[in-house]
């Protein structure tokens, strides 16, 4: 399998690799995927009170563009309000990473990842 | 040490040393496995992409339309008994101087419900024309017609004979093992006049003994032979033959972009022979204009080829008495009793087939010890008829 | 110094021993001749050659030289065995057995003759890999002619009771054949006395070139198979095509170090493989694949828990290994072989088979466990399900958002 340089430079060096303290003001979590599937990706946000997300963490099991997929939107959620992350799509993270078609579904899960970060959010503090 | 003079090319011919000094890092420190995904398998499956692509340039093919396989016999195989397996049985027809490849497949056809016809060859080894037009009035769904005969080197206008097969509705395949080479190939213009598919092979133009090829228009539905792995785009199982195909490759290549210069010398070397058979009073069979230039099958009245052929090897030079693949069968060869020749001149059968690295030099050491074989055959000839 | 990648993947294909290409190269250079060339030296010197190979391969599995042929490999060697036997034998009965941890070429092939109105069962293995005798008797019919069962694993190298079976086909009147391409050199093969009928092996698992294999078929009591290729009657009509001389060369050379060689051989590569073993051992949550006893020395099999398999092989590049087999691991599905015995999908998908050889060091060992620790222990630091291992949840439990 041939990776594209952004993967590989992802893979190599993550960011943003943890979890945040279960206790933590703001945070929500993402879990997405199954281990039966190959891929399980989980991502954490960090909202301020001014409802921009200050911070990401993530963990993923899964393949280099799996991994490399969940590093790049940790970077690319913040800074950014929820519904502005809620923009973030599957096509502009395989289009950044050269993802080859077989590896489409690694962005998908990426996309799904966030979307389940924010509906956490949501869910745990209802506007 | 004496080396023996080689004449007999159509069997099998030495290794190119440009081809085997290419072949040796796969017998060396390049052995992947070309399906495994490391480093190792990586260099061994970009090695078996280059000579798939070599094989297809050097024929005019598409890299998918070559299908690697053990060699020449395998691709006639699995060419015809593939292919046959993929639709009812209806007629094949082929020539009847296949190599034995191509019939025994149609034999082993024959039993599982198919026509088999042996299409007859007129006196030159060209197909009979009133032969031909009335196979292809039976409308065959399947014929096979070699381009150039391995034992007579008579070469078949396979284009086209291939338009009217295809008119007629038939797949058409050739046996080109023989021409590549030593005749302009090109599958793209045999393609479009007709022509399915075509087997070619690497030990006949330089490179190894395991590495061949059929080259097939993909929409022919061909049913594997070999299963397995699913090498070969699922057409030919089994773990490639990394050496042999780098060394094919490339003998493809080289075999074709020095043809022309080749076929000249070829021809100048034949020409010298043939007209120091003529004047042994010797028999050329086939066409004299539609040969193979390196090959040439004759018999000297009244000499048995066998012993000829033996009595050639004792004085150091390497020919046939038939195709080296029949050459356990006795008896006259049948190609040439189809082609009307007497059973006592076809026992008499020798074929030289010379190859670009024979030399003038050695055709004359050829022709001054033929005569005096001769000389001395037909007077022991002439002692056992008149005891 | 290591080289890099460490070549740990002798079971997909071993290197063409050095002697072996020494011995093949004069047949590359003057010794060209087309072995069936009745009419001169240059066939004579290639047949006599071909013929000392054929005796150099039987001698290894102390079978007759007239009971080998020569094959473009085990695939086609495998191929040939069983089409050969179910044609010739088919007026007998319809049925054939044969197991799911075989190799694709005789699976494939068996999907085949199902297709041509055959019927097969495929067994199931036990947990640690290996035929249940009881449960292989219990599969044979009245109208059974076929048993296929390998010698050796290529995942997981563990070895099948032939034996045991083979006599079970015997009282059974049933035709036997073994793959044993993964066996030859690794564990001892003596025909004399195995009841095995047809058995497939290959040069290039044993240190041999690729492209030639050869078939084992039983002269006493006699079996007969129909041919597959057609053509030349060479191989006495069971194998037509002219095989190249200098590999046929080359395969006889590797068998004939092989059977000198092995006794020694598999001492060392075993002690390499435990030590591999152990350097792993103290890895949480790995398990090895396979039953550790009844395996060949060369091959460890394990699954890394809570790591994905594909990014493990990217952390790994270092080391050439393989996942699953060679054969299907161009594609992601998890090892068909893992699965048969047992093992779930992610454990199939992390798992690495270690194939040490002839040309595997000490050196090499131990640096593929220091970089195993060290790159497991990154992979699992990036796992969310590590992460829930380590705070007690039980995974089985988990409801997974699958998409």
């Amino acid at each position: 399998m041939a990776y594209s340089v952004k993967v590989l430079e992802h893979y190599e060096n993550p960011r943003n690799v943890g979890s945040f303290g279960k206790e933590e003001e703001g945070v929500a979590t993402g879990m997405v995927g199954a281990p039966a599937c190959g891929d399980v990706m989980k991502l954490q946000i960090k909202v301020g009170k001014d409802g921009i997300i200050e911070d990401a963490r993530f963990k993923t099991y899964g393949c280099g563009s799996a991994i490399a997929s969940s590093s790049l939107v940790t970077e690319w959620v913040k800074g950014k309000t929820l519904d502005q992350a809620l923009e973030i799509r599957n096509t502009q993270i395989a289009e950044e990473l050269a993802l080859p078609p077989v590896k489409i579904h690694c962005s998908i899960l990426a996309e799904d990842a966030i979307k389940a970060a924010v509906a956490d959010f949501r869910k745990k503090k209802p506007e | 040490m004496f080396a023996p003079v080689y004449f007999d090319h159509n069997a099998t011919t030495p290794l190119d040393p440009v081809v085997r000094e290419a072949m040796l890092p796969y017998l060396g420190e390049r052995f992947g496995n070309a399906s495994a995904r490391h480093e190792y398998g990586r260099n061994t499956r970009r090695a078996l992409d280059l000579a798939r692509e070599q094989v297809a340039t050097a024929v005019g093919a598409e890299p998918d339309e070559v299908v690697f396989v053990s060699g020449g016999s395998e691709a006639n195989n699995l060419f015809l008994k593939g292919t046959a397996a993929r639709l009812p049985p209806g007629l094949l027809a082929v020539s009847a101087a296949e190599h034995p490849s191509v019939l025994r497949p149609a034999a082993q056809l024959a039993r599982q419900g198919w026509d088999v016809r042996h299409l007859a060859p007129a006196a030159d080894g060209r197909l009979a024309r009133d032969d031909w037009q009335a196979t292809l009035a039976l409308r065959p769904a399947l014929v096979s017609v070699m381009l150039a005969n391995n034992e007579t080197g008579v070469l078949q206008d396979v284009a086209a004979l291939a338009a009217q097969a295809c008119s007629a509705g038939a797949i058409f395949h050739t046996d080109a093992v023989q021409a590549l080479g030593r005749v302009p190939l090109n599958f793209r213009e045999l393609n479009a006049a007709g022509v399915g598919a075509m087997t070619i092979s690497g030990h006949k133009i330089g490179g190894p003994q395991g590495a061949a090829a059929l080259i097939r228009d993909r929409r022919i539905d061909i049913e594997p032979q070999i299963g397995g792995g699913g090498q070969e785009g699922g057409l030919r199982s089994g773990t490639e033959n990394i050496a042999a195909l780098v060394g094919f490759g490339l003998a493809c290549e080289r075999a074709v972009a020095r043809r022309a210069e080749g076929a000249a010398h070829l021809d100048a070397m034949r020409r010298r022979l043939e007209s120091a058979l003529a004047d042994l009073g010797a028999t050329v069979f086939g066409a004299p204009d539609g040969r193979l230039p390196n090959t040439s099958y004759f018999a000297l009245p009244g000499i048995d080829g066998e012993t000829l052929v033996a009595r050639l090897d004792r004085a150091g030079f390497a020919v046939a008495s038939g195709s080296a693949c029949s050459s356990n069968d006795h008896g006259p060869s049948a190609t040439l009793l189809a082609m009307g020749v007497d059973a006592d001149l076809a026992r008499g059968a020798v074929r030289v087939s010379l190859g670009t690295g024979n030399t003038e030099r050695q055709i004359d050491d050829f022709v001054f010890a033929l005569k005096a074989m001769a000389l001395n055959l037909r007077r022991l000839g002439a002692v056992a008829l008149s005891g | 110094m290591v080289k890099l990648p460490i070549y740990l993947d002798y079971s997909a294909t071993t290197p063409v021993d050095p002697r072996v290409a020494e011995k093949m190269i004069p047949f590359l250079v003057e010794k060209f001749g087309n072995p069936a060339s009745r009419s001169h030296a240059f066939g004579w010197e290639a047949e006599s050659a071909v013929e000392e190979a054929r005796a150099q391969v039987a001698a290894l599995v102390n079978a007759d030289p007239r009971e080998i042929i020569w094959t473009s490999g085990a695939t086609e060697s495998n191929n040939l065995a069983l089409k050969g036997a179910a044609n010739f034998y088919s007026g007998r009965g319809k049925h054939i057995v044969t197991v799911k941890t075989e190799h694709k070429a005789v699976l494939d092939t068996v999907r085949e003759l199902e297709r041509q109105g055959f019927e097969a069962t495929y067994l199931d293995v036990q947990e640690n890999g290996l035929v249940d005798p009881a449960v292989f008797a219990a599969a044979l019919r009245p109208d059974t002619i076929l048993a296929s069962v390998m010698l050796v694993n290529n995942e997981v190298g563990v070895i099948q009771p032939i034996a045991e079976l083979g006599a079970i086909c015997r009282a059974h009147n049933v035709i036997f054949h073994v793959d044993a391409a993964q066996a030859t050199g690794k564990v001892g093969i003596d025909l004399a006395t195995l009841p095995v009928d047809l058995m497939s092996f290959s040069a290039h698992k044993t240190y041999g070139p690729k492209g030639i294999g050869a078939l084992y078929i039983r002269r006493k009591p006699r079996i007969r198979l129909e041919a597959q290729m057609h053509g030349g009657g060479h191989e006495r009509g069971f194998r037509s095509g002219t095989l190249a001389t200098h590999q046929i060369v080359g395969m006889g050379e590797a068998f004939r170090i092989a059977r000198e060689e092995m006794a020694v051989e598999n001492v060392r590569i075993g002690a390499l493989r435990d030590r591999l073993l152990k350097g792993l051992s103290d890895i949480e949550a790995v398990y090895v694949n396979g039953d550790l006893e009844k395996r060949v020395p060369h091959n460890l099999n394990i699954s890394f828990a809570y790591v994905e398999g594909e990014s493990m092989l990217m952390a790994i590049k270092d080391l050439a290994v393989s996942s699953g087999s060679a054969c299907t691991s161009a594609s992601l599905e998890p090892s068909y072989v893992l699965r048969a015995l047992g093992r779930d999908d992610e454990l199939a998908h992390s798992s690495i088979r270690f194939t040490l050889g002839r040309f595997t060091t000490e050196e090499e060992v131990d640096y593929a466990v220091k970089l195993l620790h060290q790159k497991i222990g990154k992979l699992r630091e990036l796992s969310p399900l590590w992460e829930m291992v380590q705070e007690g949840v039980d995974l089985s439990t988990v409801q997974w958002a699958a998409h």
